[in-house]
């Protein structure tokens, strides 16, 4: 395994997909949409809550799916908590640009910060849905719509 | 990496199958910088040597459209092509070459049985019977006629370790039966099924059986009159041959009564504004220029297959099965799905905890290919209650080596999942 794949396993798998972060619902919640990738049979509904000043004020998802995927709900659940829903779209521009490899965090400005440990995925065409499943799902919910699928 | 002595069968080395790998050139090739293990061989199997030049070779010396010419070149690309045919009725033992159509593959051969055989006698309230252990594309098919028609599909349930329920396929059955679909070999179980009793209480009830043989006939001897099937459909791929061909099977009484399936070229005998006739069996059901190289080259992988001998190919894809699944059982956390007693080198399993797109991933960076996913068999993965499994499946040119490697990738995905 090279230390691309290594690190990118490692740090996700013994942080957030054994302990994910905001692994709950909200009641009653502003805004909710379902991800929905049926190659990996990978789904997660995700929860928002969203102040009069459009900043995002709480966010949360449960599912079930690869570890890529729960990791990358997981981590974007704590990046856009306390963002404006602008905000948010231009993280959810850099990430999906991040992962089909058009957008080089080494060399290219960006706001993704620790987000940038899945840039690895790029390497793996065929798990990029995993990690931007829930970055899709997140930009229906805030273009209000319900149910998203990546196929 | 050491094979673990003390479970390997205590066998004599009669088939070796490094002299075999030598044939296939891409089972050389590496994969993130470590040697290929390519275990996913019921997706589709790799190709021998002698089967790749026989395209070059046909192209370089043979091609030419086929049924259609005087000239030299045409008569000796159909001729070629026309002596495939009953290559492939020794290989399943057919009566006759008449009943060999050629398909682009088991899932067109299952379509055109349903669109020619299935519309001309299913109406209104018959009844289709197949398993739930079945690959969408004998699944799907039948929905769609019977949404047509106005049929009825029934599920024959399976066991908890993936063997059809013949209790509860005999009680199913009725007058009201027409059609019994259901595969010989589970590509996502590796279950054998009892075709030939299947078949019999099928035809005693008065139905038909159709047969998907994708995965029986690369790896075991198939005898369709021994079966008593009506149809039976297989592809070229999955047995050391090429994409675009499959064969589909059929008694020649029926074939003969039925309709023809698409419309074109090759199909008829004659065409005017106002008439049309058909060609005979099996022609009547090949519309169009044909896969003749892919055909051609079929022709290759049958005999390659037959030099080596199905039944040694069985038996030693068996050892590998065994020495295979006794190493899966020791690792802690993974269970295997289809435990029947009648299995084909198919290892499904799960590992607890981890998702398969993740084991599928970690593996590869090991040069170790398998299958992650619901294999076109969602059904199946939602009777066994997974979203997907990770399936190893064994070829004849597997090592028991390639079977140790595995394990330890394995070993390897358990320690990054700490
Ligand atoms: C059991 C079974 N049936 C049908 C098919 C479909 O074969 P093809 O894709 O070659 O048409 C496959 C292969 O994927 C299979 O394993």
């Amino acid at each position: 395994m090279n230390d691309r794949m290594k690190q990118l396993y490692q740090e996700l798998i013994l942080d957030h997909n054994k302990n994910p972060r905001n692994f709950r619902t909200i009641d009653p919640a502003d805004r909710e949409a379902l991800g929905h990738n049926p190659l990996c049979g990978d789904k997660l509904k995700l929860y928002l809550k969203i102040n009069d000043q459009n900043v995002i004020e709480d966010v949360a998802f449960i599912g079930d799916g690869c570890a890529i995927s729960k990791a990358s709900a997981s981590m974007m659940t704590t990046v856009v908590k306390g963002k404006t829903v602008e905000e948010a779209e231009e993280l959810f521009t850099q990430f999906h640009e991040m992962s089909m490899g058009t957008l080089n965090v080494d060399t290219q400005e960006n706001k993704l910060g620790k987000l940038t440990i899945f840039s690895g995925v790029r390497d793996l065409p065929a798990r990029v849905k995993c990690a931007t499943l829930p970055w899709h799902t997140l930009h229906s919910a805030l273009h209000n719509k319900k149910e998203i699928t990546t196929e | 990496m050491n094979l673990n002595q003390d479970i390997l069968p205590n066998r004599e080395i009669s088939f070796d199958p490094i002299l075999y790998r030598k044939d296939f050139p891409i089972l050389n090739r590496e994969v993130n910088g470590t040697k290929l293990v390519y275990l996913d061989n019921a997706a589709s199997m790799q190709m021998p040597q002698v089967v790749i030049d026989s395209f070059v070779d046909y192209q370089s010396r043979f091609h030419a459209n086929v049924h259609r010419g005087v000239h030299t070149l045409s008569q000796e690309a159909t001729d070629k092509y026309e002596a495939v045919r009953s290559k492939i009725r020794d290989l399943i033992h057919a009566k006759s070459e008449n009943e060999i159509i050629y398909t682009y593959g088991t899932t067109d051969a299952l379509n055109m049985v349903a669109s020619t055989y299935g519309r001309q006698n299913i109406s209104t309230g018959d009844e289709i019977l197949i398993s739930e252990m079945e690959h969408h594309a004998n699944i799907v098919p039948w929905y769609m006629l019977a949404k047509e028609v106005g049929a009825i599909i029934k599920v024959i349930p399976i066991t908890d370790s993936g063997e059809i329920n013949m209790d509860a396929y005999t009680s199913m059955l009725s007058n009201r039966t027409k059609i019994v679909a259901v595969t010989h070999v589970s590509n996502a179980l590796g279950t054998i099924n009892p075709v030939k009793t299947i078949a019999e209480l099928a035809h005693q009830a008065g139905a038909i059986i159709v047969v998907d043989g994708a995965q029986a006939v690369p790896h075991a001897k198939v005898d369709v009159q021994d079966l008593n099937c009506d149809f039976y459909a297989f592809s070229a791929h999955k047995m050391c041959g090429p994409t675009g061909l499959g064969v589909l099977y059929g008694k020649f009484d029926i074939l003969n009564s039925m309709p023809p399936y698409r419309g074109g070229g090759d199909m008829i005998k004659s065409v005017t504004f106002e008439h049309i006739i058909f060609n005979d069996v099996p022609f009547k059901f090949e519309a169009g220029t044909p896969p003749i190289s892919q055909v051609i080259m079929f022709g290759e992988s049958i005999d390659y297959v037959n030099n080596i001998g199905i039944d040694r190919i069985s038996e030693y894809e068996s050892e590998l099965l065994s020495y295979a699944t006794k190493r899966a059982n020791e690792i802690e956390g993974l269970t295997i799905i289809g435990t029947a007693v009648q299995k084909a080198s198919v290892l499904s399993f799960t590992l607890k905890g981890i998702h398969p797109h993740d084991i599928g991933t970690i593996l590869d960076q090991s040069g170790v290919a398998v299958r992650t996913g619901h294999h076109c068999a969602q059904p199946v993965m939602d009777r066994f209650n997974v979203p997907a499994t990770t399936r190893a499946s064994f070829a004849f040119y597997n090592t028991f080596e390639e079977v140790d490697e595995l394990i330890s990738a394995i070993h390897q995905v358990k320690e990054v999942f700490g």
